[in-house]
């Protein structure tokens, strides 16, 4: 292996100069979230937003790709392997247990079965998952588009969103554990390409990518794509979840709307 | 107050001969310049930033993990007792502690891609590097926009393009900037041109457009780009690599400032007057 590395000391004497020296550090308080530069530098996400909600129309699909572009096996993110005592019980028993309940803002609140969301009319497309982080991976994913569901419970016309409340614990806060949520827009959410995905790669959903159900928005990053979903509420409000930005990711500085 | 001409005198110097001042660069001009100049530091920092959450390089549509289609990686592995910081270029690896990898943070040494004062926030935060990303990523469209609307409407742009006989001076300019011999006559010479042509027709499209590339949503409305770009990937390699020669630009055009005398060119960006050299002889 080629040697270029500098001697320890030499090192951290020139590091120590740059960062005395240089901006090295003037930017940081930019990582405090209320920070009101940041407010200033966050209204460009509310532009983004807006923008592609202009251009981006209902029938602009996700790229899909052909069978022999599945190179690899799907590469679980996030949680992976959820130690929360209800899901293991059902994760047990295959899921036999498990009801998706949708409600909120609804006429005809729903609750149905893994077996019953399978006989249901089913989407397979291989998409790619792009992941905010930088990386992406190329899968098949099979499930029940999510139009569909939505039509069925009957929306009221306050409805704007839908909030995915999931079963996997990612932090103990003061009040208890934190699971892990996400939020999208009806637009997105009746998007032909958004399906509930209880399969991948033509066998069912693994635990590690968010079995039994995982929801897939493919014009969006991969945080969007909330795993081990247990129910569907259609609000007019993200308030009331989590700290109020609409995911668990949202409430750590990263934005709502995740089509960039 | 004491003019120029005034100490040259008082120096009891012959005084030297000047050229004339020459309205050199437009307002326009001038307030783009300094925009991309404020602009491309916030980006390229908070780019970096941004690639330490995945700091690899991939040609194609996707990233290898059940495959190899890396053509760059910066991590640290364990060599012996120690941690090194390890870059693989083109399946070559090469000890970069310090640098990359493995750099100090602090008093100590941490497994991080690039020391803190190459990134925004200096520590690691994702979020918030894509914060300060994108809205700079909205002024630096909009300042070439309206670089290119005043541009087109105040001439500024037929001066940038290199004509024929700007092509056949080329190999004589190459030579004269090789002796560091230029000439402020306050016309571009054809490597300038072809430089600053270089940087906004082919260098700022690219790294916008490559950009787009990486967004779901854009090319769910420009899947074109996916095809032109050969990947999100390759688009995220080919996005790296403009930033690289946006650097290097940036290294020779201060480089070249300092050389050809930086308080004249200077003040020209910054007020548009321009001294000229003294008229020329035939």
């Amino acid at each position: 292996m080629t040697r270029l590395a500098l001697s320890r000391r030499r090192f951290l004497t020139g590091a120590t100069l740059a960062s005395a020296g240089t901006l090295s550090g003037c930017f940081d308080p930019l990582g405090n979230r209320d920070s009101s530069v940041r407010g200033v530098l966050e209204t460009a996400n509310s532009l983004t937003y807006r923008v592609q909600r202009m251009l981006l129309g209902s029938d602009d699909l996700a790229r899909e790709y052909s069978e022999s572009e599945i190179r690899q096996p799907q590469r679980p993110n996030g949680s992976t392997d959820p130690r929360d005592g209800d899901y293991r019980q059902m994760a047990g028993e295959n899921f036999a247990s498990y009801r998706l309940k949708i409600g909120g803002l609804v006429d005809a609140p729903l609750e149905v079965s893994l077996d019953e969301l399978r006989a249901m009319p089913a989407r397979t497309q291989i998409t790619r998952h792009d992941c905010v982080e930088g990386w992406s991976c190329i899968a098949k994913w099979t499930g029940v588009p999510l139009a569909g569901l939505i039509d069925q419970v009957r929306p009221k016309t306050s409805a704007r969103f839908v909030v995915f409340e999931c079963f996997d614990t990612m932090e103990n806060g003061f009040t208890g554990p934190i699971k892990y949520y996400e939020s999208i827009d009806l637009h997105d959410a009746r998007h032909p390409q958004t399906i509930l995905a209880y399969g991948l790669n033509g066998a069912p959903l693994p635990v590690s990518n968010g079995a039994p159900l995982r929801v897939r928005v493919e014009r969006q990053l991969g945080y969007k794509m909330a795993k081990y979903i247990r129910s569907l509420t259609l609000t007019d409000d993200l308030a009331a979840y989590g700290d109020g930005n609409g995911g668990y990711w949202e409430d750590r500085g990263y934005e709502w709307f995740a089509g960039i | 107050m004491t003019t120029a001409s005034e100490v040259e005198t008082a120096t009891n110097e012959a005084p030297r001969e000047r050229g004339r001042l020459v309205y050199r660069q437009r307002l326009a001009t001038r307030i783009t310049h300094w925009l991309w100049a404020v602009t491309l530091f916030f980006m390229l920092l908070s780019g970096l930033q941004i690639f330490m959450a995945r700091p690899d390089l991939y040609i194609g549509q996707q990233s290898g993990f059940g495959f190899d289609n890396a053509v760059l990686s910066i991590g640290a592995r364990k060599v012996g007792g120690e941690v090194q910081g390890v870059t693989t270029l083109f399946g070559t690896s090469y000890d970069t502690t310090g640098w990359l990898g493995r750099v100090a943070e602090g008093d100590r040494f941490a497994n991080k891609s690039f020391p803190g004062w190459l990134t925004i926030p200096g520590y690691r935060d994702l979020a918030t590097g894509r914060v300060v990303h994108f809205f700079f990523a909205w002024v630096l469209v909009a300042t070439l926009l309206a670089w290119l609307a005043a541009s087109l409407a105040n001439g500024h742009l037929r001066e940038l393009l290199p004509t024929g006989r700007d092509v056949r001076h080329l190999p004589r300019d190459v030579a004269d900037h090789l002796r560091l011999r230029f000439a402020h006559d306050g016309r571009y010479n054809v490597l300038q041109k072809l430089s600053y042509a270089g940087v906004l027709f082919v260098a700022m499209p690219l790294i916008v457009l490559t950009g787009l590339t990486m967004s779901p949503g854009a090319v769910a409305k420009l899947p074109f780009l996916l095809d032109l770009f050969g990947g999100r990937q390759t688009a995220r390699t080919i996005h790296f690599l403009v930033m690289f020669a946006l650097v290097l630009f940036f290294i020779v055009h201060v480089l070249m400032v300092v050389l050809a005398g930086p308080l004249n060119e200077l003040r020209s960006m910054i007020t548009g007057w321009y001294r000229t050299d003294p008229e020329h002889r035939p």
